[in-house]
């Protein structure tokens, strides 16, 4: 049962940066890649209808977790407080970003919230990579279970490093490239013209700093923590999840030459959800590493809520992903092809 | 850590606080659009359309702010309340998880196609979508309210070895006594908001002789929604939050009322302020014997006062739970009686012309605002020194780890930040209202 909510769990937040990840990375490339006014809504057009439902699966992952498995919830939350109440900070000002733009016709306030929806877009892909080092590299907790990281100490990775360090921002390289070559798949897919040319040119760029930062980022966990590959060798069958990285980040390149703009993006769809998976594999049954003692590592045996919690909690949770699943294909069936701008003023 | 202990409650009381103030509009105006969508296509009159269309733009930017105010409190239960979680969230991440997964998604998906797809859907689709937005915002509602009825008055929970609860019985935390009149009680608290916002924005026009007959509906829906919604809001639904706040928690009854001595036949008290040295109210306006009666239905009941309970079992802080809740009464007393006149002058085919009457409307609106924050007020400070009533205190609820200098940074990160967010929404809200609801038509 605990293995399955990891399952879940995962799954939600896999869901999160395939999905999210698309705006955030449209986002990340939003200033190169649309210039002009007209442009720049067209991006904010192609994501205005889905993007709060994008947002909406981190709350779901994070209530999972929340229910699930409370101690990690309230130790990695408390624990992250700093880099976590930025997030926070940083996702207001994205939501306004696109929400408020298209309100007033004014030069200044539209270039003001296009800068604040991409540099906002950027951090928060930087934070969401950083944490995901944060969590493969472990953290100092205490025999309670809680911790505290600071933003930084020394930026080498030692017991008690902070939540940056060489390794973590590795991590949010990682992002940043792969969710640039993410959003531009989807910018390609969704636009004509100028701005498909310049999101796949962007995308071309990114697409070898993704591959070459995602190979230090291997590297570099076998160096710090080489236990982590051991699930591997125990359950080779865990080794679908790299090779469809590994198909994944080929096949971008592969489907760019050849134009084809949807399979791009399942492509690179492939190479996200390989890459969590693999990582979410490695770290299976632990939840969060203790840096200071293994012994204080929060597994999910250790930190799973009752039996019987988990299963009605199940039931619910199959009835209300079905329907939630149910409304996302309705609502991008519903706004499916190449996004326009409006010519009376609507829209974004 | 005492300061500490401080931070956190500021943060999250402001926090929650600012997110509220947008909920409320939201639960309220997603009810009247449908009604008004409803007319629109039932009468096939335009001018319901563009009214329908008007408040759908106030609707999403109203929206988004709760959106983006939202997504801090769900994450502030484990960033500032990390040991509340790790004890409770066996029970209350069961309804936080469910709200996500029934009401966000809901909600956030149909809405844009309620607010982009109005040529794509067709105007019965349309309608769908805006009933589907509604009843998103009204389970997001169950479920958060669900929450707080746990907080109040904890059931179906057993307790683990390691002291944790975990849920027990999943239609008993659902359908905890409690929920019936404080879910009730709290959308019609938000009906209000909506129907004084809409009578306020139709009575700004009319007084500035503009779009006159958009004006005329606006009135017409706010006032009658306001009037049922403000009776409802007194009885049944404000007398059974009463009657179980006295059953349940008969200190915090006797600190909201004002009541120090136990008495049969207790008076309902008016007007006063509390004086915690002398431990009575100083200048006291009352009615004898009206709260046994309202409380028990009979005049002799005996009520329990401060005094028959130990000291620290009283809530934390009596003046400001005592004040909160008088202004929430005294506040919907008002409504009632604005309403009645309002509704009055309707029905005599007045409204339009009274002048004055249309003044009280339109500066009536922030009232119902400061009614729903009192209210929660009330709700919140009663409960102290608890967390989780008899369960869990406050003082133990807190992060362990997060210090006063780290917490007090993010304290005034959020004041600021929701400081600018504040002022931009009200200036986007304002342009919104002047431009009008039939600029609409000349666009598209
Ligand atoms: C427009 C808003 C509004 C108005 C006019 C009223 N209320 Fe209210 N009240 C709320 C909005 C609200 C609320 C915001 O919805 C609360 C906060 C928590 C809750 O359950 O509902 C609340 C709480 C609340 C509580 C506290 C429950 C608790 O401690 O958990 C009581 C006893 C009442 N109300 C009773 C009344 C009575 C007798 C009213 C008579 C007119 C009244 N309210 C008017
Ligand atoms: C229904 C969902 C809600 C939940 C689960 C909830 C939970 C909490 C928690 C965990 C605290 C911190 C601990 C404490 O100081 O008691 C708190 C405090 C507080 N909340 Fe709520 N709350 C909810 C709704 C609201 C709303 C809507 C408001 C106001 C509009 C509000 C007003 C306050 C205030 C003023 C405090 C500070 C009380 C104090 O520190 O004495 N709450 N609440
Ligand atoms: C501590 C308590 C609360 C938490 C954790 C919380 C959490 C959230 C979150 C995460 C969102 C954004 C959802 C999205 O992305 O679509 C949101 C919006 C919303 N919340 Fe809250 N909320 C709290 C208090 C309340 C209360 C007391 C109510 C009403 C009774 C309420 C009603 C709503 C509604 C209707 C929305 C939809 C957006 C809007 O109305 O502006 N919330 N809330």
């Amino acid at each position: 049962m605990e293995t399955l909510w990891f399952v879940l769990v995962s799954f939600l937040l896999a869901m999160y940066v395939v999905l999210d990840g698309f705006d955030l990375g449209a986002g990340i490339i939003h200033l190169r890649a649309a210039r002009t006014d007209d442009e720049r809504r067209l991006i904010l057009n192609a994501i205005g209808p889905v993007w709060d439902g994008n947002e909406v699966w981190i709350l779901a992952a994070a209530g999972t977790l929340y229910f699930a498995f409370p101690l990690v919830y309230a130790s990695s939350f408390s624990g992250f407080y700093l880099p976590l109440i930025m997030v926070l900070w940083l996702l207001i000002l994205r939501g306004l970003g696109i929400e408020f733009r298209h309100q007033v016709h004014n030069p200044l306030w539209t270039r003001f919230w296009d800068t604040v929806f991409s540099l906002a877009s950027i951090l928060l892909t930087v934070f969401f990579g950083v944490a995901l080092g944060n969590i493969v590299r472990g953290v100092p907790l205490n025999q309670e279970g809680y911790f505290f990281a600071p933003l930084w100490t020394t930026f080498t990775v030692v017991p008690e490093s902070g939540v940056l360090d060489w390794f973590t921002v590795l991590f949010g390289l990682i992002a940043v490239f792969t969710l640039s070559v993410h959003g531009a798949a989807f910018i390609s897919m969704k636009t004509t013209g100028e701005v498909n040319e310049r999101a796949r040119s962007v995308s071309r760029i990114a697409w070898w700093g993704s591959l070459l930062c995602s190979v230090a980022g291997v590297i570099a966990s076998w160096s710090i923590r080489p236990e982590l590959f051991r699930n591997f060798a125990s359950y080779p069958w865990g080794l679908v999840f790299p090779l469809a990285g590994l198909l994944g980040i080929v096949g971008i390149r592969y489907f760019s030459g050849k134009q084809d703009e949807r399979r791009v993006f399942l492509a690179s769809t492939i190479f996200i959800l390989g890459m969590l998976g693999g990582t979410a594999f490695s770290l299976y049954p632990t939840l969060l590493h203790a840096s200071t003692d293994p012994a204080y590592s929060l597994s999910i045996e250790r930190t799973a809520a009752q039996h019987y919690g988990l299963t009605v909690g199940l039931v619910w949770w199959i009835i209300g992903m079905t329907l939630a699943t149910g409304y996302f294909v309705y609502l991008y069936r519903s706004f499916k092809g190449k996004a326009s701008v409006p010519t009376d003023g609507t829209g974004y | 850590m005492e300061d500490a202990l401080l931070i956190h409650r500021l943060q999250f009381a402001f926090t929650i606080m600012y997110h509220y103030l947008f909920p409320q509009l939201t639960m309220g105006l997603g009810l009247l659009i449908v009604v008004l969508k409803v007319i629109a296509i039932r009468k096939n009159d335009e001018r319901y359309h563009e009214s329908a269309r008007f408040w759908a733009k106030i609707f999403a930017i109203n929206f988004a702010m709760g959106v983006v105010t939202g997504i801090p409190m769900e994450f502030q239960f484990g960033t500032n309340w990390a040991r509340f979680s790790t004890f409770a969230g066996g029970v209350i991440g069961q309804t936080l998880a469910m709200e996500g997964v029934f009401a966000f998604f809901l909600e956030s998906s149909f809405l844009g196609l309620f607010l982009f797809g109005e040529k794509r859907l067709g105007q019965t689709g349309h309608l769908l979508a805006a009933f589907m937005v509604f009843l998103g915002s009204w389970i997001s509602g169950y479920f958060i309210v669900a929450t707080n009825a746990w907080m109040q008055h904890p059931v179906a929970y057993t307790v683990a070895a390691d002291t944790t609860l975990h849920v027990n019985d999943y239609w008993g935390l659902l359908f905890n006594p409690w929920i019936g009149w404080q879910y009730t009680h709290t959308m019609i608290g938000a009906v209000i908001t909506a129907a004084f916002v809409m009578a306020a924005v139709g009575a700004y026009y009319l007084l500035a002789r503009r779009d006159t007959e958009h004006a005329k509906i606006f009135i017409r829906v706010g006032i009658i929604a306001g009037l049922f919604a403000s009776l409802l809001v007194a009885f049944p639904t404000g007398d059974g939050q009463v009657k179980n706040v006295a059953a349940h928690q008969p200190a915090t009854f006797a600190g909201m009322e004002g009541i120090f001595e136990t008495k049969e036949g207790a008076e309902l008290m008016l007007i006063g302020q509390p004086d915690m040295e002398k431990l009575r109210i100083d200048n006291p306006l009352y009615v004898p014997k009206l709260l046994s009666f309202l409380t028990h239905n009979r005049w002799t009941a005996e009520v329990k006062g401060l005094q028959a309970f130990p000291r620290d079992q009283w809530p934390t802080n009596i003046p400001l739970l005592y004040y909160s809740y008088h202004i929430m009464v005294g506040l919907g007393t008002i409504f009632i009686a604005i309403m009645l006149l309002s509704a009055f002058l309707l029905w005599k085919k007045k409204i339009f012309e009274a002048r004055w009457a249309l003044w009280i409307l339109m500066l009536a609106f922030p009232f119902p605002y400061i009614a729903n924050t009192a209210g929660w007020m009330t709700a919140e400070l009663g409960r102290q020194p608890w967390l989780v009533f008899g369960l869990l205190k406050t003082s133990d609820g807190a992060s362990p780890m997060v210090s006063a200098g780290n917490g007090l940074f993010t304290l005034l990160g959020f004041l600021g930040i929701y400081f600018v967010i504040g002022v931009l929404f009200l200036l986007l809200v304002i342009k919104k209202i002047n431009q009008g609801p039939a600029a609409e038509t000349t666009h598209s």
